[in-house]
């Protein structure tokens, strides 16, 4: 199946390995602006504590209430600013190769991030978000997405989300990570206005301490798919089975297979053993999302499934 | 003399103390340092026998646990997490 403006194999691969893809500055700086407009009216920027301030953004008709289980497509209405940015084409690709035309709506927020001297700041004392997976332990095969929008230029001291790479595998309980303070190879967003972040359900991350004299504001999307995700992008150079796939260890520098490199890139933060249990991980959602139940990587899952002698 | 205590916890690429740090935490039961998730980049010690080396004590290791059979490749909780401390003496308040 082709999409002209959805996801290359390549894409899939990183998004399979490292659990996030990053799209910088792809929602124009009218439609920004315009998002942040209907945010900030018609009171403006006068509350003096983060509560005070979501009551107001609660009752924000530019983000409207929606019920778990909505077909996108049935959401926003055209002409809403959320409507657009969904609708936008690289956006609208990225989406259905992950999840499909018609993904199912799980929820969505505003987040609202103080910037340090302001008065609201000072009466709700800045501190960045523990580490957690959202939700709760989600065995699935299949995945949620969740988009990231920040809809203005972030700065590494507004404190952009935190995000550890290669994390999303792993079958955590929420917050039960918290004492994780730092991890080799995290990342923080630091964007211009208008990018998009779509993670994996399951990466780890958190929100940053906002140490700047400007409010940040994220808003989040949460989709999943409604059938399965298999061979959704732009898979015309797909191979899963190569007629000779590269040998390993004793390797060849002249066999150049990007897919391969990008599925089998280490985090810095893997432990010397699990880092190769991360790969086999990576691999069962690779034959999840090609839909071939033998694709594999430098042998990782032919050895241990190589059964010689049972019936 | 009262004391405080500082808490270190270092997880490691493997079970042994002179593997690389991965991942780090650290407390301050003085007060004078708030460290707060997501604050450093790079970790406080290359390895667990360095911050041996620079006066922690280690007070507890993660096991090595078996695998369940059928979970052999579940992945979950950063494995080798090592616990240090020391303790600080404090001038008590008048």
């Amino acid at each position: 199946m082709g999409h002209e403006l959805g996801l290359t194999t390549l894409q899939m691969a990183e998004f399979v390995a490292r659990g996030v893809l990053a799209f910088e500055g792809v929602v124009p700086e009218a439609l920004n602006a315009r998002f942040l407009e209907q945010l900030r009216a018609p009171a403006g920027d006068a509350e003096k504590t983060l509560s005070q301030a979501y009551s107001r953004l609660i009752h924000n008709p530019s983000i409207p209430k929606i019920s778990p289980g909505t077909s996108l497509p049935d959401c926003f209405q055209s002409g809403e600013c959320l409507h657009d940015i969904l609708n936008l084409p690289v956006v609208k690709g990225m989406i259905r190769s992950l999840v499909g035309d018609a993904p199912i709506f799980d929820h969505h927020f505003l987040h609202l991030t103080l910037g340090a001297g302001t008065e609201m700041q000072r009466t709700s004392k800045a501190v960045s978000q523990h580490n957690h997976q959202d939700s709760t332990i989600d065995p699935r095969q299949a995945f949620d997405i969740q988009l990231f929008y920040f809809p203005q230029a972030v700065t590494r001291a507004m404190g952009g989300t935190r995000y550890i790479p290669g994390s999303h595998l792993r079958r955590v309980s929420e917050a039960a990570i918290a004492r994780y303070q730092n991890i080799v190879g995290q990342e923080h967003v630091v964007c211009p206005a208008g990018s998009l972040y779509v993670f994996h359900m399951g990466l780890w991350h958190g929100a940053g301490r906002n140490q700047s004299t400007q409010d940040r504001y994220l808003y989040k999307i949460r989709l999943g798919p409604n059938a399965p995700q298999v061979r959704l992008w732009n898979d015309s150079d797909l191979v899963t089975q190569p007629d000779s796939p590269r040998p390993i260890f004793w390797t060849d520098p002249n066999h150049k297979d990007p897919v391969a490199n990008q599925l089998m890139a280490l985090e810095p933060w893997f432990e010397a053993d699990t880092g190769r249990l991360e790969l086999i991980n990576r691999l069962k959602l690779w034959r999840y999302i090609t839909g071939d139940p033998k694709a594999d990587v430098d042998y990782w899952l032919t050895r241990v499934e190589n059964e010689w002698g049972l019936p | 003399m009262a004391a405080r205590q500082k808490v270190l916890v270092l997880y490691l690429a493997t079970s042994a103390l002179d593997t690389p740090v991965v991942g780090w935490a650290q407390y301050d039961g003085l007060g004078g340092s708030k460290p707060m998730t997501g604050d450093e980049d790079v970790p406080p010690y290359k390895t667990g026998v360095d911050a041996l080396r620079d006066g922690w004590r280690l007070i507890q290791a993660s096991p090595l646990v078996s695998h369940v059979s059928g979970e052999e490749f579940r992945t979950d909780y950063l494995k080798y997490e090592f616990f240090f401390e020391q303790w600080h003496s404090i001038e008590p308040k008048l």
